[in-house]
């Protein structure tokens, strides 16, 4: 099957998993139990049943997977409003982070049927059944579907995301042409939902060090800005074999981006910019 | 941060025990994996040639094994890792240039690797079992 856009639903796979046990090489406070199931409201016709990552910080038990039944003709379209029916009608403690509901904010990014998206641009009718939702994959969870981007963040401050000149400061604004402007078009759009970092398999094994697709992404953005000036200081900080090598190419970035922008092709055009300056 | 939180980390959310297998990333593990299994091959064709340089009984030993229907079947395999690797690596080099990011294109250039090393497999094998039975 040839995808076409990020915004492809994969209708047929193999596997819906790599063929690793649920809990392979999993740290013990980390390891996936068994947890509730809530049953729809008397009455509901048509069901469909979600399987919901939960994690209480205030108890003491593991992470576990809850499943509950959504009355669909109760619900909206979207996996978020799935969610939301369920804080409302089933259990108020259930816990995602949402804001603006039409995929500009990147609050609501997790892993649904094994893909990150944003749940407020998947519709319901495109999960499997059932429908398995967790946290953005690899990150530190504070509640349930609430995961901890300080790292995240962290390394994309490292790529220092700002307009940097060295020239004296112009008596007025520094001008760009619509056609530099346009250079950035595919890039500037990031909402730094994180979904491309959490799904690419070399962040998992070297986030520590690798900056991961999202901040990539925004140090190509800042290279190609005709106002920027700092392209050679920018390129020291990348140029180093985890930082932006870790990259090997495996394109999961390119094929979850919710905004179809292409991390991948801005990491190998940082990757030719530091070949290119050396000769 | 109080005795609790200390205490108890924050559990990592599962990363390769969710994750849906895309074509992306099995290609990706796939070049890894037929890396391996080659330079094993490559120890093997070593070994081949010592015993050729060791005169004709160790040869022959040798020999004897890859002949065999299981030597067949693992050299099998070290054609189609050769060829997986080679046409993989090809698709490397035209992303390294810069070309090939367009996630439609990714997805084609995956799906002849595939093609590709199955097809060229079959046809060094076809190719050598003409060759034996002219022989």
């Amino acid at each position: 099957m040839i995808i076409e856009s990020s915004h492809q639903v994969p209708r047929t796979t193999l596997l819906d998993r790599f063929p690793v046990p649920k809990n392979f090489g999993v740290a013990p406070e980390s390891r996936i139990g068994r947890g509730k199931a809530w049953p729809a409201p008397a009455g509901a016709t048509r069901v469909k049943t979600f399987e919901i990552y939960r994690y209480d910080p205030d108890s003491s038990a593991n992470p576990r997977i809850d499943s509950f039944e959504v009355d669909l003709d109760d619900c909206g379209p979207m996996v978020l409003d799935a969610l939301i029916w369920i804080k409302n009608k089933i259990d108020s403690t259930l816990t995602f982070r949402r804001s603006c509901r039409e995929g500009v904010c990147g609050s609501c990014a997790m892993n649904m049927d094994g893909t990150n998206w944003l749940a407020c641009t998947r519709f319901i009718s495109d999960m499997s059944a059932p429908a398995r939702v967790y946290p953005l994959a690899n990150m530190r969870i504070i509640k349930d579907l609430v995961p901890d981007t300080t790292h995240l963040f962290a390394q994309y401050e490292m790529i220092e995301p700002w307009l940097q000149t060295r020239t004296s400061q112009p008596e007025e604004e520094r001008l760009q042409t619509p056609e530099d402007r346009e250079n950035l078009d595919g890039y500037y759009e990031c909402i730094l939902c994180f979904c491309c970092t959490s799904g690419c398999p070399s962040h998992w094994w070297n986030g520590d060090r690798f900056l991961g697709p999202a901040a990539l992404l925004q140090a190509y953005r800042w290279l190609i800005d005709s106002r920027d000036e700092a392209k050679g200081e920018r390129l020291d900080i990348l140029e180093d074999p985890f930082r932006l090598y870790r990259c090997h190419t495996i394109l999961n970035c390119t094929r979850t981006c919710p905004k179809g922008l292409n991390p991948g092709k801005a990491i190998a055009e940082i990757k030719k910019m530091v070949i290119e300056r050396r000769n | 941060m109080t005795d609790h939180a200390t205490k108890r980390p924050r559990p990592l959310s599962p990363n390769i025990q969710v994750y849906r297998p895309q074509l992306t990333s099995v290609l990706s593990i796939g070049y890894r994996i037929s890396g391996v299994a080659l330079s094993i091959y490559a120890i093997g064709l070593v070994v081949w040639l010592l015993s050729a340089a060791a005169g004709p009984e160790a040869f022959a030993s040798v020999q004897g094994v890859l002949v065999s229907w299981v030597g067949q079947v693992v050299l099998f395999g070290g054609t189609f890792a050769l060829f997986w690797h080679l046409c993989g690596g090809i698709r490397h080099l035209f992303w390294d240039a810069g070309y090939g990011y367009e996630l439609r294109t990714i997805y084609a250039s995956g799906w002849a690797v595939v093609a590709a090393s199955l097809l060229l497999t079959l046809a060094a094998w076809a190719a050598s079992l003409i060759m034996a039975v002219d022989r």
